[in-house]
């Protein structure tokens, strides 16, 4: 199983980095880039454990809350795969 | 009265604190290292700056699961005095002993300088000895020290007196030009709701001696000092 975790700053929060890039962006003439947001992208492995999707979306969900995201200023999604 | 300075790998001021608590104040102070699980009867734990594992994923981030954390976390519960400076205080609110998170600075800039600092509260083991509204030149060095938090905590921490330290002009004005990174209310330095752990992005260990140009700094470790010497 292959879970995809993106983290990014949640939307009552300002991104500079983002806010930046889309300043580049348009100094390359990239017309009409409204907003940028930057994030983070983890692929993971997961090995086969036998475990159900609830179980595995579980244990991806708390690699999030716990590591992968701060949840003071970030969200997180995640989509699994087989 | 004994300091313990955490060493995590990638701390680099951890010396400038062991100085200053050894040389310059005179108390017993030794470095705890990141794997111990205990803290070796300090009275006062201080999370130094650095660049605790490489800031990777998040500064401070990775810290959280560091074995000394768990008699830190213990300490703090208990009533124990716990000073993170710097990175030390991206690492205490990621392990939650204080509120809110550090992000990027507003410009995204590392910022390696001396600005002022006013101090908010003096009713704390490491404030002690300041006035009240007092401003200080201190140094700082980081490229993540803008604090965040809602505006539900920032009122919280405001009416709780808990924050401790502000950007300040010289004349103690909290304006924006003040304010170096971008920090919500200009925020520098917060204390949690039992005043026992606070956590600074200013570095009071590299202001405690006037041969480095300023001894405000030192005003913190006599402060703890002071306190602990009362217990």
């Amino acid at each position: 199983m292959k879970a995809t975790v993106t983290v990014e700053l949640k939307a009552s929060v300002l991104d500079p980095q983002g806010k930046a890039i889309q300043h580049s962006l348009s100094s390359l003439g990239f017309g009409g880039v409204e907003d940028v947001r930057a994030g983070k992208l983890f692929r993971i492995v997961l090995a086969d454990s036998g475990q159900t999707r609830e179980e595995i979306e579980t244990q991806v969900r708390q690699m999030c809350e716990r590591l992968l995201a701060n949840t003071v200023i970030e969200k997180f999604s995640y989509t699994l795969e087989e | 009265m004994k300091f313990g300075v955490v060493l995590l790998p990638g701390s680099n001021c951890d010396h400038d604190a062991l100085h200053v608590a050894k040389d310059v104040l005179g108390a017993d102070a030794e470095p705890l290292w990141h794997k111990d699980t205990d803290l070796k009867g300090a009275d006062c734990v201080i999370v130094p700056g650095g660049f605790a594992y490489g800031d990777y994923l998040r500064a401070g981030a990775l810290a959280k699961f560091a074995p000394i954390m768990e008699p830190i976390r213990r300490h703090a519960d208990a009533g124990g005095l716990v000073l993170g400076i710097c990175n030390g205080f991206q690492v205490l609110t990621e392990v939650g002993l204080l509120p809110g998170a550090l992000m990027r600075n507003q410009h995204l800039r590392f910022l390696g300088r001396d600005v002022h600092i006013r101090v908010e509260e003096t009713d704390t083991p490491f404030t002690s000895l300041y006035e009240r509204g007092q401003v200080f030149r201190v140094p700082i060095a980081h490229g993540e020290g803008n604090y965040y938090a809602d505006d539900e905590t920032l009122d919280a921490l405001e009416r709780n007196r808990q924050v401790i330290f502000s950007y300040s002009d010289e004349e103690g004005r909290l304006t924006s030009d003040a304010n170096p990174n971008g920090s919500a209310r200009n925020i520098a330095g917060i204390c949690n709701r039992a005043r026992n752990v606070v956590g600074l992005m200013p570095h009071p260990e590299r202001c405690s001696e006037s041969l480095l140009g300023g001894a405000s700094g030192l005003l913190m470790f006599k402060s703890i000092a002071a306190s602990l010497a009362r217990v």
